[in-house]
């Protein structure tokens, strides 16, 4: 392929629409023939998670987190009009009928198309999150790594 | 010279890039791609893709509401 760049995307945010918007993006580059670098922190990182529940042994603090924060792609609320869940439930409904891919769908084609996925170790410390929670295939790094890759892509975003 | 069909009616973006992307790469110099699509966007996308990719668009037909793109691979 000719003109191969890269883009690098931070996916901060752990809401249905935002991850979306976040992983069109990364499937289109990739499309593109772009190398393409996701890393997952804070919120962002429920995105990644199991949609089962995995037995991890953990503090109450980290428990609590985890009971509170969704499990998965599927469990996503919205960023805006939520209400409660039911904004979501409405919005996949309309994305179904409209046959727009689920996010789990996106997730599934950007690892088929290479898109290499990275989550933040730190965050998943703060958060109480282990690896046998987190979907297969990524990889964990920091800071010095998203900034390496950073540098060297023309296009870096923060969703 | 092999050519690939891809029916990617009904799809929203990005699938018909994706799949474009994908048969593109089974697809050898030379092969042509034809590809049909229902989202209106693929007109404007297909070009880019074309520019960005280094394949050349050879036609783009929007014929009531299809998009029919023929893409020669380079």
């Amino acid at each position: 392929m000719a003109n191969t760049t890269k883009k690098t995307i931070i996916m901060f945010s752990g809401e249905l629409d935002k991850a979306m918007a976040g992983f069109i993006i990364a499937n289109g580059a990739a499309a593109m023939g772009d190398d393409v670098t996701m890393f997952f922190t804070f919120w962002g990182l429920n995105v990644l998670r199991k949609s089962e529940k995995i037995p991890v042994k953990k503090g109450l603090m980290e428990a609590m987190f985890g009971w509170m924060m969704p499990r998965g792609a599927t469990k996503l609320g919205l960023s805006k009009m939520n209400f409660g869940g039911m904004g979501a439930v409405m919005m996949k409904k309309i994305m179904k009928d409209k046959n727009v891919n689920t996010l789990p769908e996106l997730v599934a084609s950007a690892q088929a198309m290479g898109v290499k996925m990275v989550a933040c170790t730190m965050s998943m410390d703060v958060m109480g999150l282990s690896k046998e929670e987190l979907i297969d295939n990524l990889e964990y790094a920091g800071v010095a790594s998203y900034l390496g890759e950073a540098d060297e892509a023309g296009v870096n975003l923060f969703i | 010279m092999a050519e690939i069909i891809i029916n990617a009616r009904g799809l929203q973006c990005p699938g018909p890039i994706v799949q474009l992307f994908n048969q593109s790469k089974q697809a050898g110099s030379g092969d042509v791609i034809k590809i049909e699509v229902t989202d209106h966007g693929f007109t404007k996308d297909v070009q880019a893709w074309c520019k960005k990719t280094g394949n050349e668009l050879v036609e783009l037909l929007d014929q009531g509401g299809v998009i029919y793109a023929t893409i020669r691979k380079c």
